[in-house]
């Protein structure tokens, strides 16, 4: 939209958590945050990662709604479920394979990250992008970012799932899309860090 | 209805409510009117054909069944037998010294076989609680709409004859 994208480097994240506050603000889910903000082996490390929804392609949030209430736009922006169709069945919040979705429980409804609509759909930044002091969550123009030492991808595989997405995700330069075996990484043996720790 | 389709390998539930909303489908004015033509036609159609076979309505004959002996069940008792073919099944009761009625086993509702209660005098069905009078196969209660068919029956020396179906 307006030749900007979206750029998520969770490495650059300080965990300043100013995104959180700054999604607060928006006015359409004013006092609610929809960034996903996680710690990085909470244990080893400080290291955390913010990110927002990556308005799949295909989205699977969509696909799995039974109540056809989450609707992807003509500009690529998955949108929170419908207020009036949602009802509340937490389907999309266990398909989606980033964990985005997050069910508002006195809502009844899945509110998520919509990019900022009100605002990206007029030119604007969204808000997390414009507070983030380290550019993990970057909202600028491709020629902008092509400065940086990672390489944009947006190609995720999930196991088999291949899924390609409208934001870009902040990979090392040799590679051309993330995978992540999800049953593999739950598997405790191949888990390095649990497995040494027993 | 995939004649009234535009083209598309998708199946009709996932193109008529797409994910994206750029895609969705909505009935056009067009197909609408379509649908109205046809049906209204298709509802015309049908009525004429149900005028013609009126017309040519023939009356069924009836065979000729002797299906009990006099004086064979009680007063009271009941007798279970097919007419006019044998996928038919029909009860006859013997209401009173001289009297038998006899109607379709089959209530009106829902096909259950409805039975003789003694004790009420009436038949009942016991699917849905639907209840016939004995006298002319009324409906008394329950969600049958129409009276059972009702089985002509003639005495002729000491057999009783099944003539016709009434109703």
């Amino acid at each position: 939209m307006f030749g900007y994208e979206f750029y998520v480097d969770p490495s650059r994240c300080i965990g300043c958590r100013s995104c959180l506050q700054a999604c607060e603000e928006c006015d359409t889910h004013r006092g609610k945050s929809m960034i996903n903000f996680d710690f990085i082996e909470r244990r080893e490390s400080i290291s955390s990662a913010a990110y927002v929804c990556w308005h799949c392609d295909e989205p699977t949030c969509a696909q799995v709604c039974p109540a056809d209430a989450i609707k992807k736009g003509e500009d690529g922006i998955v949108f929170s479920a419908l207020k009036p169709r949602c009802i509340a069945c937490n389907n999309c919040v266990i398909a989606c394979p980033f964990g985005i979705p997050k069910m508002m429980i006195p809502e009844q409804q899945m509110m998520k990250c919509d990019m900022c609509y009100d605002r990206t759909s007029v030119g604007k930044r969204p808000m997390c992008a414009t507070v983030c002091p380290s550019q993990a969550l970057a909202y600028v123009r491709p020629e902008e970012i092509a400065n940086r030492r990672e390489k944009p991808t947006n190609i995720f595989y999930f196991g088999n799932q291949k899924i390609t997405t409208k934001v870009f995700m902040m990979a090392p330069a040799e590679r051309e899309a993330i995978a992540l075996d999800v049953v593999d990484y739950m598997w405790e043996e191949n888990h390095e860090l649990v497995a040494t720790r027993g | 209805m995939n004649w009234l389709r535009r083209g598309g390998n998708e199946p009709l539930w996932k193109e008529e409510f797409s994910v994206r909303t750029a895609d969705e489908r909505y009935v056009t004015r067009r197909q609408l009117t379509k649908f109205l033509v046809l049906t209204s036609l298709g509802m015309f159609v049908g009525n004429i054909w149900i005028l013609v076979r009126s017309i040519f309505y023939k009356a069924p004959i009836y065979p000729q069944q002797p299906v009990a002996q006099l004086g064979e069940i009680p007063v009271g008792g009941v007798k279970l037998f097919s007419y006019p073919t044998k996928e038919d099944h029909c009860i006859m009761i013997r209401t009173g010294e001289d009297e038998y009625v006899s109607y379709s086993q089959k209530c009106t509702h829902l096909s259950c076989a409805v039975y003789y209660s003694q004790g009420e005098n009436r038949l009942e069905c016991p699917c849905h609680n639907g209840f016939f009078s004995i006298k002319d196969g009324a409906v008394l209660q329950g969600p049958p709409s129409r009276p059972l068919p009702r089985i002509v029956l003639e005495t002729r020396g000491e057999q009783l004859i099944a003539i016709e179906v009434k109703g």
